[in-house]
């Protein structure tokens, strides 16, 4: 499938660039017209997939965390968020609603199961050590809704 | 700064803008300050300020459920959009929180 355009962008495993990639995410999808659902379901599945970077990936140090997107002919948007952190053990564990390896830091252990609700598909591949990488995909054509632009 | 209201036994907090991991870590300490009161035993969390809301933001309103439930007293919410009243469905909030018109 034909690229229509991608991006890439790396910033410290900082709480604050939380709140960068949901807007950086959600400027690279504007152009196609999403729907209000579908711009939100990107932007909460994008941000649940850093702040396991940076709270998970990179708890004992700090590092860089790489998003990559691409978006495709036939309205389909790929995201990748990427850390070198201290990767996870079991996946599909960690995949389990609820589970959390941090119990006192009240975390609600619903980050993989809010991406997998929110998005397409969810690919994890993950090595101790060596980090993470988070791969989801999400078709942005309008037929589940309005588009932006025509609601205002 | 924190938005509230507090009437007799009851304290509305107005949260606004987003709360992710990196807010809901700068948002605990003042609302905790505020429910600490013994005579507080019931918090509000008005939402109809807030654009955005993620998991840890659930594990923010489950932190101060507990809280308030230590000391036999209620959390509710009011004010959610179409987008936070999927997150708090989907992760079983509204079973321990009240959902307020």
């Amino acid at each position: 499938m034909k690229i229509i355009n991608e991006m890439r962008l790396d910033f410290p495993a900082f709480a604050k660039n939380e709140a960068l990639a949901r807007l950086v995410i959600s400027a690279f999808m504007l152009p196609v017209n999403p729907t209000l659902e579908q711009l939100a379901d990107v932007k909460t599945a994008v941000s649940e997939a850093v702040t396991n970077a940076i709270v998970h990936g990179y708890r004992d140090k700090c590092g860089t965390v790489r998003m990559h997107a691409a978006l495709y002919e036939n309205m389909a948007l790929m995201v990748e968020v990427i850390d070198r952190g201290c990767g996870i053990a079991d996946v599909r564990q960690a995949r389990q609603p609820f589970y959390t390896t941090q119990e006192g830091e009240e975390r609600s252990g619903m980050g993989f199961t809010v991406m997998e609700s929110f998005m397409d598909s969810v690919e994890v591949r993950s090595e101790v050590g060596r980090g993470t990488t988070v791969r989801m995909k999400k078709l942005l054509d309008a037929r589940e809704g309005e588009p932006i632009a025509r609601q205002a | 700064m924190l938005l509230y209201e507090k009437r007799r036994s009851t304290v509305t907090v107005r949260l606004e803008g987003e709360l992710d991991h990196g807010a809901a870590d700068k948002l605990r300490p003042e609302v905790d300050a505020l429910i600490m009161d013994p005579s507080v035993n019931r918090l509000v969390l008005d939402l109809s300020a807030l654009d955005f809301m993620d998991s840890a933001g659930v594990g923010f309103v489950i932190g101060r459920y507990k809280a308030m439930a230590r000391r036999g007293g209620s959390v509710a919410v009011t004010g959610a959009d179409r987008a936070i009243d999927r997150i708090f469905t989907m992760s079983g909030l509204y079973q321990i929180v009240e959902r307020l018109a």
